[in-house]
């Protein structure tokens, strides 16, 4: 159908004129600018007129607006927290930091376990086995109908009704599980870890590196240099060398019952693991359909055709069918990480102190309603839109290595 | 060809029996025989242990002691090896009604059976029309006279006083109905070429709701809306919730719609022009039809999604489905009976979304197919 | 039908310089078209043929020039828009019907939303019209139901609905198999007889050389030549035409 002439003579370019604007109805661009200016105008009134009613009512209730409460001394006992905390001395402003740190650790872990649970269901409901992919189909449909607030209702009674850490549950003499929540054993931290860890993360690095190099000697040589040996030896060898240097220092902090509850160790609140358990369980029954409907929608062709070139099974994998199946991955599970991080602020049901619960208390104890609420829409807005421009950038990386 | 193809392979997995299908869907390799026994040892204990607890070792109602209180002794004696399905005999309609009077307690009833006839005719290809909208409008309007009253006889029924299912689905319901013609237009806003700042504040609004947890913007109607009202002016907790419902609603079904308008081939606007219509005639003639007959699967799911948030306004002390399961649990007898009346409201709950939801997916097929052709 | 209202040329375009962004897509293209008369424009993929006859209903804007369709200038104007819109009627090659409504309903739309035609009036017009397209039995059916030729002849009866005074067709056949290339020709044709102005894109020579009587040859933005079928085919003047025929023909 093409019926293009090869014509390369330079044509001298030109650009286009700007156009004169005549004020009549019959303009369109002048219709186009009265339209913007009633409905802005519009809304910008409806918003003139409740900011000024608020302004009235904050006026006649004598409440003074601004974000000076910030520095006062809170007062809000908080039961867990990855910061140092002291509601006598600390001031609301570290109150809601905290809050923030508790929604960050909550939506984290549960981003990563909802993954793992929800690719291993996806990948159970296209079992050939029967049976798995009926079990994994009624996990998806219950869990996705019923509201998480009741599951997270459910959860937190449940754990509530376990025993007394009297008589909790004990795993081997190290763990317990008792209605104050899971007890777990706590690594004394020493000099000789943060080494090992500091292999291990120069060993990732290493291996990235190794990989490229593997590819770059690809592309020239047409072989390709082993990469697992590399990584094994610097992912697991290099930091235990590392540890093994520094004496290799062992040594746990074990948690005893002392009174009515246990003292050491790492304990988990039945607040923070119910609002975990629930995130998890309900979000990894929307990841599975995700991760379902992301490898059905690559054809069956897609696999006969990379076979037919002769690549391996996990080849095809590696290289056609994840690239494309990432593709279709990647938009829904941004908005499913979206959703469990705002999902996280249910925790003010079950009285896990996340920012919302925090900003509740304080918008309760000063009054400051709307700089309450303000705090939390901040807060949130950031989330969202850092989550958002990661998976974006990520999004546009796999796009790129599918090309 | 294809077709062939898949005839040859059902004939060999149908035609053979079930130790063929057996064979080929539970014992297929020594590992899928391994998760065959193992998942099928855990299923059968599993229910064998539900029907005990459930059924076998249940205890169903008890006696009312001399105070009027129902007497929970044979439960507290059950606890832990038969369920208490009395708390439920004795608060069903407390949990589904709420505190309206109990004698006028017909009239939530009916509203719900409104209700799930106006979903059930939406849901038929063969209604939608114009009419429709009319038939919202007047089972909309029927639930409010039910609800509270004070005309055609009926008793008034203050706000206060209702509570449970039809709080519920009045939630969702009429969120539903007033985000749908907001999300249209911010939907439309937010395409429109040469209105920059109707674009610019379409974006806005639909990305700040959709950046935020449902349960702000709930805190925000029950604290603050108060402070936005002139003086003197007071609305109802219920309605502020309702209000914040549809904002919050909107935002999301305009992205859907928004959906559906950008899946529609440019040559349809195009050939409208052609033909002289107007802005608005080509959008309601030739646009929106056929975008939203494209988005009603997703449309449906974002029902489901808000028929489920619903239940969040337990947080701001209204008298919901789920609200009304923790009233019911506040009574002394009832206490340490919370698993049996969470199985109630969740049947519930996934009665309705499963009904949907399955809905939504046969819509889907038939898109598929009709897309196919 | 009917000349131009006064007796002038149904179109004129002036100078016509159109932008995407910096892309310099028309570059002083001059044309007029008597009333009455069909118009023929070739060219190569992309060189503007599309976006000039988009321009003379406005789906695509000028920015340089003048365009007068019908005695009415061209402008920002949506009262002059409102008129040529009615006064033009357009033909895809995508055929872009309306897939929710009947064949009927596709043709009575616009009579009955912009000339405020009464249903029944504007029904008997358009099984008017379906006949003329030799598909009347098909009214009742959707556009999905109906094959690419039959689509297209039903897109030609919508846009008559109007009873426009000028017809733009933008290579109306190139969407189709051989087969139904003819019977869309043919109702083409039938129009030509009637004494329809008409702008066709199109690269089916022999239909040219039956109806045309100019052809217009555009390359990159450009009107290079103009003629009668005859001079524009069997001599062409400029490198370019005998290029772009020598492809054609070989093409074909
Ligand atoms: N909406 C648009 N935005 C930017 N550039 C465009 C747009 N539409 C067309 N163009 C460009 O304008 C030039 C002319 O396009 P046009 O569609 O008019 O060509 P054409 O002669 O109709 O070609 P064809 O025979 O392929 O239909 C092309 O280079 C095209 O890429
Ligand atoms: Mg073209």
């Amino acid at each position: 159908m093409s019926h293009a002439v090869a014509d390369e003579r330079p044509i001298p370019a030109r650009a286009a004129p700007k156009r004169r604007l005549r004020l009549s109805w019959a303009d369109r661009r002048f219709r186009a600018i009265v339209w913007q200016v009633l409905i802005v105008g519009v809304v910008g009134a409806i918003l003139w007129y409740l900011i000024g009613n608020t302004n009235a009512n904050l006026a006649a209730r004598h409440i003074a607006t601004g974000f000076g409460f910030l520095h006062r001394v809170a007062g809000i006992p908080i039961g867990e927290s990855l910061l140092p905390y002291n509601p006598s001395v600390d001031t609301y402003g570290r109150a809601l930091l905290v809050g923030v740190v508790n929604t960050l650790e909550v939506s984290l872990i549960g981003i990563v376990l909802a993954t793992i649970l929800g690719t291993l269901v996806g990948i159970g409901r296209l079992s050939r086995n029967w049976l798995l992919a009926k079990l994994t189909a009624v996990y998806v449909e219950t869990l996705r109908d019923i509201p998480l607030l009741l599951q997270l209702l459910f959860w937190y009674t449940l754990l509530q009704g376990l025993p007394p850490p009297k008589r909790a549950w004990s795993l081997g003499h190290a763990a317990f599980v008792s209605n104050r929540g899971i007890v777990l054993p706590l690594l004394h931290w020493q000099p000789a870890h943060t080494a090992a860890l500091a292999a291990f993360a120069a060993g990732v690095l290493g291996t990235a590196l190794w990989a490229r190099h593997a590819r770059a000697r690809q592309d020239a040589t047409g072989v390709r240099p082993r990469v697992w040996p590399v990584a094994a030896a610097l992912l697991l060898i290099l930091p235990l060398l590392a540890w093994a240097a520094l004496g290799a220092p062992f040594a746990v902090e074990v948690p005893v019952l002392r009174g009515f509850n246990f003292r050491g160790g790492l304990t988990l609140t039945p607040e923070f693991f119910a609002l975990l358990l629930g995130l998890v369980v309900y979000t990894a029954a929307y990841v599975a359909e995700i991760v379902r409907a992301g490898i059905q929608a690559i054809p069956r062709g897609q696999w006969e055709a990379a076979e037919a070139l002769g690549l391996r099974h996990g080849q095809v994998l590696r290289l056609v069918i994840l690239p494309q199946a990432l593709r279709v991955i990647v938009p829904p599970m941004t908005s499913q990480y979206l959703n469990l991080a705002k999902n996280s602020s249910l925790a003010v049901a079950i009285g896990y102190q996340d920012i919302v619960s925090v900003a509740d208390t304080t918008l309760n104890q000063t009054g400051q309603a709307i700089e309450g609420i303000a705090v939390i829409m901040a807060v949130y807005l950031t989330i969202s839109l850092s989550i958002s421009l990661f998976m974006n950038w990520y999004n546009a990386r796999i796009a790129l290595v599918e090309r | 060809m294809g077709d062939a193809g898949i005839d040859r392979v059902s004939e060999r997995t149908r035609g053979v029996g079930p130790w063929a299908w057996m064979r080929a869907n539970l014992f297929s390799s020594w590992w899928s025989t391994a998760v065959t026994l193992a998942l099928a040892y855990l299923v059968l204990r599993g229910l064998a242990g539900l029907f005990a607890w459930g059924v076998v070792h249940a205890v169903w109602s008890v006696p009312v002691g001399a105070n009027g209180m129902a007497d929970p002794s044979a439960c507290l004696d059950a606890a832990g090896v038969g369920a208490c399905w009395a708390v439920i005999a004795d608060k069903w309609r407390l949990i589904l009604f709420g505190r309206f009077p109990y004698h006028e307690q017909w009239r939530p009833a009916l509203v719900v059976g409104l209700f799930i006839g106006l979903y059930a005719v939406s849901a038929m290809r063969r209604f939608w029309h114009a009419g429709l909208a009319l038939a919202w409008v007047v089972v909309l309007a029927g639930v409010g006279v039910l609800m509270w009253g004070g005309v055609l006889g009926l008793a008034p029924v203050p706000e206060d006083s209702w509570g449970g299912l039809p709080i519920t689905l009045i939630l969702a319901t009429f969120g539903l109905a007033f985000a749908f013609p907001l999300a249209v237009l911010v939907a439309l806003g937010r395409r429109a070429r040469g209105l920059p700042a109707v674009r610019a504040l379409c974006v806005l609004y639909v990305e700040l709701i959709r950046g935020v947890p449902l349960i702000s913007v709930l805190f925000m109607a029950s604290v603050m809306f108060p402070l936005f009202l002139p003086e003197g002016v007071n609305i109802d907790k219920l309605l502020r919730a309702q209000v914040a419902f549809i904002l919050f609603t909107a935002a999301y079904l305009a992205e859907v719609i928004r959906g559906g308008l950008q899946a529609l081939p440019a040559g349809q606007a195009e050939a409208a022009d052609a033909l002289g219509l107007t802005y608005w005639q080509k959008t309601r003639l030739v646009i929106l039809p056929q975008a939203l007959r494209l988005v009603i699967p997703p449309l449906v799911n974002t029902f489901i999604g808000s028929f489920k948030d619903t239940s969040l306004v337990l947080i701001i002390g209204l008298f919901d489905l789920l609200s009304m399961g923790h009233v019911a649990l506040s009574d002394p007898p009832w206490q340490s009976f919370s698993t049996e009346v969470y199985l109630f409201l969740a049947v519930i709950y996934i009665a309705f979304c499963f009904a949907m939801s399955q809905y939504s997916r046969s819509l889907e097929r038939g898109l598929d197919r009709s897309r196919r052709r | 039908m009917s000349a131009g209202v006064d007796g002038g040329p149904a179109i004129v375009l002036d100078k016509v310089n159109k932008w995407y962004g910096s892309l310099h897509v028309l570059r002083d293209v001059c044309l007029t078209v008597a009333a009455q008369e069909r118009v023929v424009v070739c060219g190569p993929s992309g060189s503007g043929k599309s976006t000039m006859i988009r321009c003379i209903n406005r789906l695509e804007t000028h920015q340089e020039g003048r365009i007068i369709v019908d005695g009415t200038e061209l402008t920002d104007d949506l009262h002059a828009l409102d008129t040529i819109r009615r006064e033009v009627g357009m033909v895809f090659q995508s055929f872009n019907l309306f897939p929710h409504l009947t064949i009927l309903e596709n043709c009575t739309l616009a009579p009955m939303r912009v000339r405020k035609m009464p249903r029944r009036e504007a029904e008997a017009l358009a099984m008017g019209y379906l006949e003329r397209v030799r598909i009347p039995e098909q009214a009742g059916k959707y556009p999905g139901q109906l094959s690419g030729g039959q689509q297209q002849r039903v897109a030609i009866a919508r846009a008559l609905c109007m009873k426009p005074r000028i017809m733009l067709f933008d290579e109306p056949t190139s969407a189709l198999d051989p087969e139904m290339i003819k019977e869309v020709l043919d109702t083409i044709i039938g129009l030509a007889d009637d004494g329809m102005t008409m702008v066709c894109v199109t690269h089916e020579m022999g239909f040219a050389r039956q109806v045309a009587h100019r052809v217009v040859f555009m390359d990159r933005g450009e009107v290079v030549e103009s003629g009668t079928p005859g001079e524009v085919f069997e001599a062409p003047k400029t490198e370019r035409l005998r290029g772009f025929l020598g492809q054609v023909l070989r093409g074909h």
